[in-house]
């Protein structure tokens, strides 16, 4: 219910420290100037130092040449024109092989798909070329400079093919990277590094976040790195890893359990592949305990391989089997959104996170 | 606007006809445009005969036989407007037939004994040219025919051949310069060869030794070179498509004198990438010189089951791009339709379309046994009668340029040296173990760092389940 509440009442400010979290982005703030920023507003900010840092750079896809459905590319084409900043017929699986051959030329192609549902056709290019570019070649060839952006995620009303989150399917393909922000502050950041990075990259931005949520972002050209996730809450009786919007309903489920005085270590993972195992490792051994979260269907989600890994190397430590809370093994729904949805009570009742007598197996 | 023209035909013609309002109607313009051609200094000379002269009629657009049927009506006058455009309106209810009267017809310059047909429009063939353009032909003959043993004789994994489409390969290759980017499907290695890919290059990829640029990832035949501006191979078909509107779109943007060209199988036309990349091609008015081999089968599917179209040049005006249809076994038609395609791409940035009949006179590869689909006869038809290399070898003869001599010569000498090629790249060490790790990303990641090291100590403790040769 208090996630319900939390998702459609009220505007989403991410909590501040107050309670020694961090969900807000924990970039040094220092003396630079800072603005109150939602994500697609960070994430345009993003795409607009990228192409002015690099005339190299191109930013395309369906309707991003008047802003893009979800706004995050204002005003890219009337300041760096229609050369390199236009929309592409509507065919996904062309916007990807045109951008991995102005990749394979040494350009950076931003490339947009829609919304992460329509990402299919492109898988082929997606798995079968850009991935592999630079192996198959012997390295003659790469198409490091693509970056495929996506928006991806529950919405509240986007059924089947406005919600999805697929990011498990890219995560079995060795030669990309997945990257998933959680904030205004880290989209800019992680965009960029993604963007610059020497390899392929697919981002998925979580859509519901896009007005919801607002932070202080620094205005400068900064980067986040990649594969390095962040301890975004401390805490000694268990981890919790998460992604994307899911960050925030775990963030809740985090202070409830507080109030049972249960100390919970959130765990913002960022990037998905190659993923941070150190940095969870390390806190598993502490705590001794591991949930994991995603909106993503439970069963071969990418909560697995993250379950599957700590076993191997905490198996001793652990005290608890690791938890998943998920979303359900069905289409995204759209009248039984709430009911399919991994909410906060879900997670709070989930048998790592609660004592013994209200264990529920989600 | 929609309005003023929807009147009734009888106030429109007294309109004109009192009113002198004939401007304000806009006359249907029948004749597609004319490219106009002016001088320009081609990029390479290294192939180019310096006094070569263009006929520059024959790479006019023609008007094509229009699909719509034209009336009289003064109907036709009349505009609608529409976000498309202005479109002319009929209230005949006609539909457009499913196919022309007439196949479009084939662009032919040499007939079958190597004449040259009388007044046909070519681009000349110097000697020099003509004479290595031959060489090339006869040597991927050659190529393809020894490695294709070597595989029968397991010393390769795989082997796929390009015989029956020699003229594409070599003349197309002769066509465009060193600049233009090629992204191949498979069947194109007559293109690296032109390029300077040497039978070693060819043989140390196959093998997948040390020396394979490739560093022994891929199957044999998935050649690629940088340096040659040859995109690696993959498997997957007409991936390259829209990659190669995208490499076109780089090259404009650099202002390059150069075009992307990739190839296409007929059955590779029917992928959504042959869409995407048309498409993508046309509306970003990307410099790409698609070329299609229908060699009439895919593996066993013929083409009667790949599509119902008059082949797949009638396809190029469905996305608004130039198209022709050539005689693929025609090395100087091939030669001209694409060095014309190519300078129309750069000059004018935009696509061209070009379908080369041929027939593939191989097995799909040698994975594929094609007599169990097709009948011998066909197969032995196209190989003896139908031969694209014997028909470029009887005009270069009839010119005087090449002897019997010559031929003994060339083919003897080349089997020789692919002979010593294959057996240099056998012998040739192997890929070092770690090999298998590098390059999945530009740096090695930790996952890869630790199942490298896993790795191994696993080979290293048991080695008798691994193959030998290969350096940890």
């Amino acid at each position: 219910m208090a996630s319900l509440l939390s998702r459609f009442c009220r505007k989403l400010a991410l909590p501040g420290s107050a309670h020694g979290s961090r969900m807000t982005s924990t970039t040094a703030c220092g003396s630079e100037t800072v603005k109150s920023l939602n994500l697609y507003s960070a994430i345009n900010q993003a795409l607009h130092i990228a192409l002015e840092t690099d005339p190299r750079s191109y930013v395309f896809g369906e309707d991003v040449g008047f802003g893009g459905v979800f706004r995050c590319t204002t005003g890219l084409a009337e300041r760096f024109g229609k050369n390199r900043v236009f929309n592409t017929p509507l065919c996904e699986q062309g916007i990807v092989g045109f951008g991995i051959g102005l990749a394979a030329m040494g350009n950076r192609a931003v490339v947009e798909i829609q919304v992460a549902d329509y990402i299919y056709p492109a898988f082929d290019q997606i798995v079968n070329e850009a991935a592999k570019f630079r192996y198959r070649s012997g390295n003659q060839f790469n198409c490091g400079g693509l970056t495929i952006r996506a928006p991806y995620g529950a919405v509240g009303h986007g059924g089947h093919y406005h919600s999805q989150s697929p990011e498990a399917f890219f995560c079995h393909v060795p030669g990309i990277k997945v990257v998933i922000p959680r904030s205004p502050r880290e989209a800019k950041g992680l965009l960029l590094s993604s963007i610059r990075d020497p390899n392929p990259v697919v981002f998925f931005e979580p859509k519901w976040l896009y007005r919801q949520a607002v932070e202080e972002v620094p205005e400068h050209d900064y980067m986040i790195p990649l594969s390095q996730a962040e301890i975004i809450r401390e805490g000694s009786d268990i981890t919790l890893v998460g992604w994307g919007a899911q960050l925030t309903v775990m963030e809740q489920a985090c202070l409830d359990a507080e109030k049972e005085g249960i100390s919970c270590e959130l765990i913002d993972l960022k990037t998905l592949l190659p993923w941070d195992k150190e940095t969870v490792e390390a806190s598993v051994k502490k705590t001794g305990r591991l949930l994991i979260s995603h909106e993503a269907p439970i069963t071969g989600g990418f909560g697995a391989e993250i379950s599957a890994t700590i076993l191997e190397r905490c198996f001793l430590k652990l005290e608890a089997p690791v938890s998943r809370v998920c979303g359900l093994d069905t289409p995204f729904p759209l009248v039984f959104e709430p009911f399919y949805m991994p909410t906060k009570n879900k997670a709070s009742s989930s048998s790592s996170l609660s004592s013994p007598s209200k264990t529920h197996i989600f | 606007m929609a309005m003023w023209f929807a009147r009734s035909r009888n106030l429109v013609s007294s309109l004109r006809q009192n009113l002198g309002l004939s401007a304000i109607l806009i006359k249907r313009n029948h004749s597609s445009p004319r490219p106009v051609f002016t001088n320009y200094e081609l990029s390479s000379k290294v192939f180019l005969d310096p006094s070569t002269s263009f006929r520059h009629e024959s790479t006019a657009v023609e008007s094509q036989p229009d699909l719509v049927q034209q009336s009289d009506h003064e109907d036709d006058a009349q505009e609608l407007d529409f976000p498309g455009g202005k479109v002319g309106y009929t209230s005949e209810m006609k539909f457009i037939p499913e196919s022309s009267s007439r196949r479009i017809p084939c662009y032919r310059v040499l007939n079958e004994h190597g004449k040259i047909i009388s007044d046909s429009d070519f681009i000349p063939v110097s000697e020099k040219l003509a004479v290595r353009m031959y060489e090339q032909m006869a040597t991927l003959q050659v190529m393809d025919h020894i490695f294709y043993e070597a595989q029968r004789q397991g010393r390769i994994s795989f082997y796929l051949t390009s015989v029956g489409e020699e003229a594409i390969n070599i003349a197309s290759a002769a066509a465009l310069s060193p600049e233009d980017v090629v992204l191949p499907q498979y069947r194109e290695p007559g293109v690296l060869l032109w390029r300077g890919f040497t039978l070693e290059e060819f043989a140390n990829q196959c093998f997948g030794n040390k020396a394979d640029y490739g560093k022994g990832r891929q199957m044999p035949i998935h050649y690629g070179s940088n340096q040659h501006n040859y995109f690696t191979v993959s498997s997957p078909i007409a991936t390259q498509l829209p990659q190669a509107a995208g490499v076109g779109y780089a090259l404009k943007m650099e202002k390059k004198n150069a075009c992307a060209v990739t190839f296409i199988g007929d059955g590779g036309t029917s992928e959504g990438d042959f869409h995407a990349g048309l498409n993508f091609a046309a509306v970003m008015e990307a410099p790409v010189v698609f070329i299609c081999r229908n060699n009439g089968w895919a593996i066993s599917t013929h083409i009667s089951e790949q599509f119902r179209s008059d082949g797949i040049v009638v396809k190029g005006q469905a996305y608004g791009i130039r198209s022709i249809r050539v005689d693929g076994n025609d090395a100087l038609a091939v030669y001209s339709a694409v060095r014309s395609a190519r300078e129309m791409a750069v000059t004018e940035q935009r696509p061209v379309l070009i379908e080369a009949m041929t027939y593939r006179v191989g097995h799909h590869s040698t994975s594929d046994d094609s007599t169990k689909y097709r009948e011998a006869d066909e197969i032995q038809y196209w190989k003896m009668s139908r031969n694209p290399v014997n028909r470029f070898k009887k005009w270069v003869q009839d010119n005087g340029w090449w002897s019997e001599e010559d031929e003994s010569k060339l083919r003897s000498s080349t089997r020789k040296q692919l002979l010593q090629a294959i057996q240099a790249a056998e012998k040739w060490e192997k890929q070092p173990l770690t090999e298998l790790f590098n390059d999945v990303y530009d740096v090695k990641t930790k996952n890869l760092e630790e199942q490298e090291v896993g790795l191994k100590a696993l080979v290293e403790k048991q080695p008798q389940d691994y193959p030998t040769g290969f350096h940890i």
